[in-house]
């Protein structure tokens, strides 16, 4: 790749979040109802542990999962650009066709550009508020913990740019799949529950039964927030990591795979609407 | 032509208009069960996984999960409007509301309707029979009207939501999507019965957005048991009746915020 198409790249990405943080009165609004969603997920939790049943992960390390998960939300590729879809059903996907530049290594740009910008935007006060100022009003039972350890730290790190990866290839690969239904339909409306799901987003997944537990462990959504959560309270000791991540960027690779090949399908009997 | 008259027929072209597009109908439908069905699973999952809650059957909250989520359904079909009215607000299209000679919220209740939210009522209406088959108290005509009464006032109760969303359009231009947190948040909490939550969110569900006196307190009396909170029979019974206590009040909300309008078409 040449400089020239890499200051591209760079462009679009600091484009990307300079818009998304001109929306900060919608940001405002997703963390009071992240926040929200991530304490009644704790009291359901606290609710069902009362009844004294050996749970398969330990309250605290239950809680970090929750607001985690909330943290993060936006990095989860449950939902698709509206702008994009808008760009092919209005025929201005031809003006990205003809810029000299690789469409899939732009559209994944532009994914990867609009999710961790937006999660920049609400984790922070997210893990302010449930890491700090929650143990300091005295709700330390459902405060977010610190990493298990230094290898907890570096585990999660590594697999946070495996969720970013991850994300950014099933956010693109449902936009590719907008040239062919073109009204957003298909694909783009089976995601969210998928994505939601099996990664871990509804219920922490080793709470889910054991004989489950392969189909969880083998399906690409886990590591879009169950591996990543789990490196960071330990629960994945820090010995285990390696393969777990090597599974995660297999899938990461086999499905930008998947993305470009199906680019190259579908920009080939791509009719352009509009005149 | 009667108010109630006008509004079928809108409904209806809005039924026939989305109909145009039937695999598109299917696959939204399908969606929104899909979305609802991954919360069930995730319910059974716990009580799978605890056996139980310490006061509650997987039964009875089956039943807790499919009142809200029919309740929720019906009032989302019918408030797409509301939801989307932000749009014209910005376009100044809510000047043309505003010349007709019929009343504001009329217009615009009528101007969508979102037939594919069927999704997620058949989700939450089978979850409901189901849970109800396998709960140990009989079901008589009392339970199945008051059963009916709690759907009503729930549906009642988020269209209330949802009209003051729409009323914060006349303020902010857009519509903050804050309320989501008391619409799809609210479900989320009535999804299991309230009294396992902590006192303050129990009085705020209570005393400030009603959820618990439309999807707790009736359906504890249709369970025909105890409740661990303690309500009396008879209040339960006439609970319901906060949440179309709560659609007034934002329907007078809406009114002042028609006041206040200040359109942005040229």
């Amino acid at each position: 790749m040449t400089a020239a198409a890499l200051s591209g790249y760079r462009a679009l990405l600091s484009a990307r979040y300079r818009m998304v943080l001109q929306y900060r009165a919608a940001a405002a609004a997703g963390i009071a109802t992240q926040f929200f969603w991530g304490v009644i997920m704790i009291m359901v939790m606290e609710a069902f542990f009362a009844v004294g049943v050996a749970p398969p992960m330990s309250f605290a390390a239950t809680v970090s999962y929750i607001w985690l998960g909330q943290a993060l939300l936006a990095l989860q590729p449950w939902n698709h650009d509206r702008e994009l879809e808008a760009m092919v059903q209005k025929g201005h996907v031809a003006y990205e066709l003809l810029r000299p530049l690789d469409l899939y290594t732009l559209w994944f740009v532009r994914a990867v550009a609009w999710r961790t910008a937006g999660a920049s935007l609400r984790a922070i006060p997210i893990v302010l508020v449930a890491g700090l100022l929650l143990p300091v009003m005295g709700g330390e039972r459902w405060a977010l913990g610190p990493p298990a350890g230094a290898e907890a730290a570096l585990g999660f790190a590594v697999a946070l740019l495996g969720t970013i990866a991850l994300g950014g290839a099933i956010t693109t690969l449902v936009h590719v799949s907008l040239l062919w239904t073109i009204s957003g339909e298909g694909l783009a409306r089976v995601m969210p529950s998928l994505v939601i799901f099996f990664s871990g987003m509804v219920v922490p997944i080793p709470f889910f039964p054991d004989w489950i537990q392969p189909l969880f462990a083998w399906l690409p959504f886990r590591g879009l927030a169950d591996v990543p959560f789990r490196l960071y309270t330990g629960h994945i000791p820090p010995s285990e990591a390696l393969p777990t991540l090597a599974l995660v960027a297999a899938w990461a690779l086999a499905l930008v795979a998947l993305g470009r090949w199906l680019m190259a399908r579908g920009a080939r009997r791509l009719v352009v609407h509009g005149g | 032509m009667r108010g109630s008259t006008l509004y079928r027929r809108m409904v209806a072209v809005s039924i026939r208009a989305q109909m145009q597009y039937r695999a598109s109908f299917l696959l939204l439908s399908l969606g929104q069960a899909g979305v609802t069905v991954i919360e069930f699973f995730g319910i059974w999952a716990l009580f799978d996984r605890f056996g139980r809650l310490p006061d509650w059957t997987l039964a009875e909250v089956a039943v807790f999960y499919g009142v809200v989520n029919v309740a929720f359904s019906f009032s989302d079909a019918v408030s797409r409007g509301f939801d989307l009215f932000g749009q014209d607000v910005r376009q100044g299209d809510f000047d043309r509301v505003l010349v007709r000679p019929r009343s504001s919220l009329l217009q615009v209740a009528g101007s969508r309707f979102a037939i594919h939210r069927i999704g997620r009522l058949i989700q939450g209406a089978v979850v409901l029979a189901v849970g109800l088959s396998q709960v140990e108290s009989q079901m008589g005509p009392v339970e199945g009207l008051l059963l009916v009464f709690a759907i009503a006032g729930g549906a009642a109760l988020f269209l209330g939501l949802v009209v003051l969303q729409a009323t914060l359009a006349f303020w902010s231009t857009e519509t903050l999507e804050l309320m989501n947190t008391m619409t799809y948040g609210g479900v989320q909490t009535a999804q299991y019965p309230i009294a396992i939550y902590r006192e303050a969110f129990r009085r705020f569900f209570t005393f400030v957005v009603p959820l618990a006196c439309v999807a707790y307190f009736p359906v504890v009396a249709v369970l025909g048991r105890p409740d661990p909170l303690g309500s009396p029979f008879w209040f339960q019974c006439v609970a319901p009746l906060a949440g179309f206590a709560f659609l007034f009040a934002s329907f007078g909300v809406w009114q002042i915020g028609v006041r206040h309008y200040t359109s942005t078409g040229s």
